[in-house]
This record gives C-alpha cells, sequence and structure tokens, in this order.
C-alpha cells in the first residue's frame, strides 16, 4: 500500500474534527478574511490551506502560519464549507512537535511543551513557569516591560508565590501514565 | 436554591482573583450556589491540544467526572476552560470508545465519566438560568450612564455549539442592559485579544489588544467589561506596553462582568475585589455603595 500523502496525513489528524475534509476547501479566502493575524503569517490560512492540498509539506511545516494561529475560532465558524480550519491549525502544531520541525525561533513550540510539563507535574498552571519558557528568547525590553508588570500585579495581590498543586497528585500521574507514555514529560 | 459545580480555573486563583470572588459574591446574592470541585485541575488552555489531543480530553474529562459524582451542571466563568470542558463533555458523550478508553484512565483517581451532565460558562449560566428579568428585579443600584463595551471575545461563543448566533450574538448586552448600564455598540466585540500568543507571538498580540482598545476608545467606552481572565489580562496589563509601540496612550479600566452585576446589586467593592486593577476603575467610583 502507498506511503499516505502529506495532505492525507494532515486529514486524518482530525478525527475528532466534526467538519468537512479540506479537498472541501474552494479557496474563497472568508478565512484569510477573517483572521486577526494574517498581517504576521507567512502563508493565509487560505494559501497554506491550498499548500496542504498540493502536498507541498516543506514549505507548510517550515511556516509560522499555524503557530500563529490564536484559536479564536473565527475561520471555522464562516467558513462556507464547513471545514474546521483552527482545528486544521493544531492538528498542524501536533505534527510539527512529534516531528520536531519548526521555523527556527519560533517561541510557540516550546511554550506548549513547557506549559503541558508543568501541569504534568502539579495538576495546575503556574505563570512564573511560563515565563521562564519566553524571557530567555526575548529582549531586554520585553524583559523589563514583563517584569514591571510582574511587580504591578504582585503589589495587588495578584502574582502567586509558591506554585500551586492539586491534592490527589500521585492518582493524577498515574492517570495520566495510562492514557499516554510520558517520554520523560514528568 | 440552584446549585452548580463550579470550575475556577487557574487564573481565578491568582491573576483574577476578583474575578472569583465577584463570581461567588454576585451568584450567592442571586441565590445560586456555586460549589467548587474538590479537586479540580488545569483545563490545558490552547496547549494540551498542541501536543496530544487523547491527553487534553483526559485532563478535561477528571473535572467533568468530580461534577458528576455531585450530579451537577458544570460552570466555569474561564471562557478557555469553559471551551475545552463543554467539548471534551460533548466528544466523549458523542463517542463512547473514547470515553471508554479514558475511563481506563479515570479509573486511577477512582472516578469516571457517564456523560450526565452539562458545562456551562457563568455567564450563559446567568443569562439563560437567572434570566435578565429576574436579574433586573433584584437590582438596586442600577449603574446608569455607564457607557460599557462589551467583549465577548472568542471561546464563550465560538465553536458555534448549534444553530446559535455566533456573529452577532446580544445576551451581554442585554445583561448589562438589565443592570441599568448603557452598552455602547462595540464592533470588535467578537474579535480576539490575541490569547496566548502574547507570549508566544507577541508583536501580533500587542497588534490585536491595540485595535481593541482603539475600537472601545472610539466608540467612547467608560470601561471594556469581559467575561474571560485571559481577555481582562491582555486588555488590561498590556495597555503600557502598547502605548510604547504604537505612541498611544489608552488608559482604559477593563473589569469582569460579575464586578459590575455585583455593584448593581448593591454589593461592596471590596467584596468585587475592586481596587486591585492595574488601571484604576475610576469610572465606577459614583456607583460604590
Amino acid at each position: 500500500m502507498a506511503r499516505p500523502s502529506f495532505s492525507q496525513e494532515v486529514g486524518n489528524l482530525l478525527y475528532a474534527a466534526k467538519g468537512s475534509p479540506l479537498s472541501a476547501c474552494i479557496q474563497c479566502g472568508t478565512c484569510s478574511g477573517t483572521c486577526p493575524v494574517t498581517d504576521f503569517m507567512d502563508y493565509t490560512p487560505r494559501r497554506l490551506i491550498g499548500l496542504i492540498l498540493a502536498d507541498m509539506k516543506e514549505e507548510v511545516l517550515a511556516s509560522n502560519t499555524f503557530w500563529y494561529c490564536a484559536s479564536c475560532f473565527y475561520c471555522t465558524v464562516r467558513c462556507p464549507s464547513d471545514i474546521d480550519i483552527a482545528e486544521t491549525m493544531y492538528a498542524l502544531k501536533r505534527y510539527s512537535i512529534w516531528k520536531h520541525i519548526h521555523q527556527e525561533g519560533l517561541v510557540g513550540p516550546t511554550f506548549s511543551e513547557t506549559f503541558v510539563k508543568t501541569i504534568l507535574r502539579s495538576g495546575r498552571s503556574y505563570e512564573p513557569i511560563m515565563a521562564t519558557s519566553y524571557l530567555f528568547s526575548s529582549g531586554v525590553k520585553e524583559w523589563i516591560q514583563e517584569a514591571a508588570m510582574a511587580t504591578g500585579l504582585m503589589l495587588k495581590g495578584r502574582m502567586p508565590v509558591l506554585p500551586p498543586r492539586i491534592k490527589r497528585l500521585d492518582n493524577f500521574k498515574r492517570m495520566i501514565e495510562k492514557v499516554i507514555p510520558l517520554g520523560g514529560q514528568s | 436554591m440552584k446549585q452548580f459545580a463550579y470550575f475556577p480555573g487557574c487564573s481565578l486563583e491568582k491573576i483574577a482573583l476578583s474575578y472569583n470572588q465577584s463570581t461567588i459574591e454576585t451568584t450567592r446574592k442571586m441565590g445560586v450556589e456555586l460549589k467548587e470541585l474538590e479537586d479540580w485541575n488545569c483545563c490545558g488552555a490552547t496547549a494540551y491540544f498542541h501536543v496530544d489531543e487523547l491527553l487534553a480530553y483526559t485532563l478535561c474529562a477528571r473535572n467533568i467526572a468530580m461534577a458528576e459524582k455531585e450530579h451537577l451542571d458544570l460552570v466555569a466563568p474561564c471562557s478557555a476552560c469553559f471551551k475545552n470542558t463543554y467539548f471534551t463533555n460533548r466528544a466523549l458523550k458523542e463517542d463512547p470508545d473514547l470515553a471508554d478508553h479514558i475511563n481506563v484512565a479515570l479509573a486511577e483517581d477512582d472516578l469516571h465519566f457517564s456523560g450526565d451532565i452539562e458545562v456551562r460558562h457563568l455567564l450563559e449560566m446567568i443569562v439563560e438560568d437567572i434570566g435578565c428579568e429576574q436579574v433586573k428585579e433584584q437590582v438596586s443600584n442600577p449603574l446608569e450612564g455607564l457607557r460599557v463595551a462589551t467583549y465577548y471575545g472568542c471561546q464563550i461563543v465560538r465553536p458555534q455549539k448549534d444553530h446559535e448566533n455566533v456573529e452577532d450574538p446580544e445576551f451581554f448586552e442585554n445583561l448589562m442592559t438589565a443592570i441599568g448600564a448603557d452598552p455602547i455598540p462595540f464592533a470588535l466585540k467578537m474579535r480576539c485579544c490575541g490569547g496566548s500568543l502574547l507570549i508566544s507571538s507577541r508583536e501580533a498580540a500587542l497588534d490585536m489588544i491595540f485595535n481593541l482598545l482603539k475600537c472601545a476608545e472610539d466608540s467612547g467606552a467608560d470601561v471594556i467589561v469581559t467575561a474571560c481572565p485571559l481577555c481582562q489580562i491582555n486588555l488590561e496589563c498590556y495597555q503600557p506596553q502598547v502605548n510604547q509601540e504604537y505612541g498611544t496612550s489608552f488608559h482604559i479600566p477593563v473589569v469582569y462582568f460579575t464586578q459590575l452585576l455585583g455593584l448593581a446589586l448593591g454589593l461592596s467593592n471590596k467584596s468585587l475585589g475592586l481596587g486591585t486593577e492595574l488601571i484604576a476603575a475610576t469610572p465606577l467610583a459614583q456607583y460604590a455603595t
């Protein structure tokens, strides 16, 4: 049996999405007109779908488009062909994390993995740990801005001092081991 | 008395503490009891689904199963918690094989997903289960003359659940009208605040926040009102950064809808967590009781 094409692989990652297959795309551009982030994307969502359907795997995976998707689902609710476009962006994010292929310098993949690791350790998220995943990759100006904001929040009693954790953490970790091979995640 | 299981979510523990306080106080005042899940975990925001779908469903299912144990529908005040939990509940109800698989994992924490409760957003619960008419009857301190920009953001309405209006819903404005405030037309009310792009793609997120602030200011809003901690944080805490990048001088308070609701119900500033903003909510001072 022939190996699946790239567009089939991406389609197969959408088993939980209820929308139409990507092949239903009519390239109308409603998604691109709706998306609030297109100015910052290498390809608009419409072009990205076109590239997937043309099996242009390298171009797709090298683009920042899906890592710039903020999960606002505006494209999804407006697509006249009923394609779940935001969910497609999620599928591409998972694909790029699994394959360890993404555009250099993107913070998104590191941030997502750090976030998940934090939660697998304690059951709850904790802003100061999150910060470490991206502050090293940003400039001095951003660092100062973040520090000023954190100080302001702390003065208002809005910054956690100790990392929170759930009570039944042992059960929680065993639960996770049942569902997914951890592979050094915890 | 109406009772719901309550999933506050990580943000409401600290950075959005005032949302938690005002949620508890206002619902109690209106005769609704929120019973906090005894050991809830993080919903995963957008990150779980970036890494692994099955893991994401399992973590959300754990919270649902705790609510099922109490035989109560689950209420979440955070739009991301709501969206993840709502759609996990739906996916597991529609796919018994997936539910079976996840139940094997949940058994490690003596929990089980049966699919017999509903998941609601706090704002939706107040508007639908209590109702704007009922709210209006309980208002003792109408917020007359307060011009509010009702900011829906994303995940409270999107993805679409059934055939509801996702382009121009009005339930948020209706609630604001019920408490005597004046919901001004806010063209970008459905547009994204940038979410976690603030961390991963800062330039893009600041652009999105700039557009929202500009639209709110041009609309003549006294305050922006939100129903999500991430929207609140992005729009409030990053105003100085936006001003620095765009040479603007935005100074618009961003408050939770429960804080306005509480004020209208005659609750004190302190009990609603007012005073913990980075941009003081001075337009609300005249309504303090």
